[in-house]
């Protein structure tokens, strides 16, 4: 069967499922690829993923995820993706909220999220309150910022090297042996953005 | 250090494994012998699977609580991921979980085709699906008979790798790496497989269960091997539901659900097999499910062969070159196909706005990508959710009330690779 046709087929089940979620939940829904997204408030989430795990079935929580989008009032976005073993079908729920409006966390309905958000606060630096283990996860000890979030540089801010002399690990601040050049091809035709006017190499080409 | 009386309950149990702890001892007695420890697991042990660190809190040999210090691979693939184009992503994918890297592969191939509503010619789809139940052999070959060194025996991996050494000879001959295969193409597989190769897996498929065999021998019935995994690490299937499990993780726990039959894709419709599932969701059962499995994707693998043979010369990779670059051949004579090539590998193609989440059934379980479109050539957010990462997080409470030894034993049965956890 054609990936299309399975598309089609996973829309037409899913929005009379989105409509009842909209009518039950207060909650809006959005179907688009094949797959349903709810927009909730993020002061009812909890609310809403216990309703979604009893009423509707949606037995597991597959994955939390944050997103930021800077242009917007409430920058982030926190993504929940739920599956239905009974449906066989999943459903995406999210919330919008910014850098101190605090999310109730989710750890009480699926407790699969704890470290997703645990995650989520880690790269994005969103609060998600009654956490019970709210700490930094991937980053190294002792991290400082937020590495996903649109502003942090690619770079990052230090870096990190054995001291043979002082024979421990130390942190300095990251130098850049080339400058970091952002190949931004949206039209060929146009080249990269370079950071500096002139290539470096180029200085004694433009002097003649 | 955590006193057992004062210490929260499991996030997962409602019972505590130490409730009626009597050890007979007097106060006095009990005071003088403060057996309670702290100590590290890893990073550098070889039963950690990579680069784990666990902080373990024993109770004399029973552990009582397991913090897992996670991210000592973190290389920030997410964030490398949204400063490149769609074709320059797909090597990110290979190097998460590089014991089966093209399944990864497959599942942000997915997540394209679907933002781009394009379809896969059939050989690119029979392609994609003998290479994914290879990747499949590849990892359980791999944990199943580490799973048995975790707790002790040496053979047996050897035995395992000089199966993969095959199959990795198959990855090589097809994509030209062994490892960090970047085969799977949005739109079907990068290049056609020759007749000698596939008439080579069919051999191989025809001689594998006897190897098969042959480690199971050493290790299924093996009396130490039953001692250390049947009722060690048991997963009920709520608690395998409640925290997110799936694979062979779910399946153990004798739920049903495979996502190649719960929710196909590419071809896994016309694919005969069964699903493995066990009874009591401990180590051993999961290690059962694991070969099994491998016996299954056999199965496909032949079912595969047989199609592939009966369509040669078929294309493999959609024929649209706005997506597709075009073939060596074409770029001699056609100033459009050049055209395309010079496109797509400066600009890359652009998807339409949108989100998807396309998931696969990778050796390990559910792996999906989440991927958000703002309509340029990159991606403007992707979300890796990987398999391990859910189950890594259950060490806690799986290993409650365990002894120190069975930790390398429930690590071994989760399926640890680091690349994927840690991204």
């Amino acid at each position: 069967m054609s990936e299309l046709v399975r598309v089609a087929e996973r829309e037409s089940a899913l929005t009379p499922l989105g409509t009842e979620m909209v009518a039950a939940l207060g909650v809006e829904a959005v179907v688009a690829y094949g797959e349903l997204t709810l927009i909730a408030p993020r002061e009812k989430i909890v609310e809403i993923m216990t309703a979604l795990r009893d009423q509707f079935g949606f037995q597991q929580c597959m994955d939390v995820c944050g997103a930021d989008y800077p242009d917007r009032a409430e920058r982030f976005e926190v993504v929940y993706h739920l599956l239905s073993l009974t449906r066989a079908a999943r459903v995406r729920v999210k919330v919008s909220t910014d850098e101190v409006q605090p999310v109730p966390s989710v750890t009480s309905v699926y407790p699969s999220a704890g470290w997703f958000e645990r995650e989520a606060f880690d790269m994005y630096g969103m609060i998600f309150s009654d956490h019970p283990d709210m700490r930094r996860i991937l980053t190294d000890y002792g991290f400082q910022g937020h590495p996903l979030r649109k502003d942090f540089p690619m770079t990052g801010y230090v870096e990190v090297r054995y001291d043979e002399e002082q024979k421990r690990i130390v942190y300095e601040p990251v130098k850049l042996t080339q400058e970091f050049r952002n190949f931004d091809f949206l039209s060929p035709w146009e080249g990269a953005d370079y950071p500096t006017s002139v290539l470096p190499g180029d200085e004694k080409a433009g002097a003649q | 250090m955590a006193d057992v009386k004062n210490m929260p309950a499991p996030l997962g149990s409602a019972i505590d494994p130490f409730e009626d702890y009597e050890d007979g001892l007097t106060p006095h007695a009990r005071a003088m012998d403060d057996r309670k420890f702290t100590i590290n697991f890893g990073p550098q042990h070889p039963a950690a699977h990579g680069v784990l660190r666990l902080v373990l809190e024993l109770d004399g040999e029973l552990v009582t609580r397991v913090d897992p210090h996670i991210g000592l691979l973190h290389r920030g693939t997410e964030k490398l991921m949204e400063a490149r184009t769609y074709l320059q992503n797909i090597p990110y994918l290979d190097r998460l979980d590089y014991v089966s890297p093209m399944n990864q592969e497959h599942a942000f191939c997915l997540a394209i085709e679907r933002l781009l509503e394009i379809d896969v010619p059939y050989r690119g789809q029979l392609i994609r699906v003998l290479y994914s139940e290879m990747g499949r052999i590849l990892n359980h070959l791999l944990n199943a008979t580490m799973q048995a060194m975790d707790v002790g025996a040496l053979t047996p991996p050897l035995w395992g790798h000089e199966e993969r050494e095959k199959l990795m000879v198959f990855y090589e001959r097809a994509c030209g790496a062994r490892l960090h295969a970047n085969y799977f193409r949005p739109g079907g597989v990068h290049q056609d497989l020759t007749p000698e190769l596939i008439d080579d897996i069919g051999r191989w498929c025809a001689e594998f269960p006897a190897a098969l065999n042959d480690i199971e021998s050493l290790v299924t019935e093996n009396r130490i091997f039953k001692q250390r995994n049947v009722d060690i690490g048991v997963v009920s299937k709520e608690n395998a539901l409640a925290w997110g499990f799936s694979g062979v993780m779910l399946r153990g726990s004798d739920i049903a659900w495979d996502l190649r039959k719960a929710q196909p894709y590419d071809c896994y419709a016309d694919m005969e097999f069964d699903i493995a599932v066990g009874k009591n969701g401990d180590c051993w059962d999961r290690y059962l499910c694991r070969v099994e499995e491998m016996r299954q994707s056999v199965r496909i693998m032949e079912q595969c062969i047989h199609k592939l043979r009966n369509c040669p010369g078929e294309p493999v990779l959609t024929e649209d070159n706005k997506i597709a670059p075009p073939r060596r051949g074409e770029m001699k004579r056609s100033m459009e196909a050049l055209i395309h090539h010079f496109k797509l590998y400066t600009e890359g193609f652009r998807t339409p706005e949108g989100e998807v989440y396309a998931a696969v059934e990778a050796p390990k379980g559910e792996f999906g990508v989440y991927l958000v479109s703002d309509g340029t050539n990159k991606p403007y957010r992707v979300k890796l959710s990987a398999p391990g990462f859910r189950h890594l997080q259950a060490m806690d409470w799986m290993n409650r009330g365990h002894m120190l030894a069975d930790v390398s034993a429930i690590l071994g049965s989760l399926d640890m690779v680091f690349g994927e956890v840690d991204r």
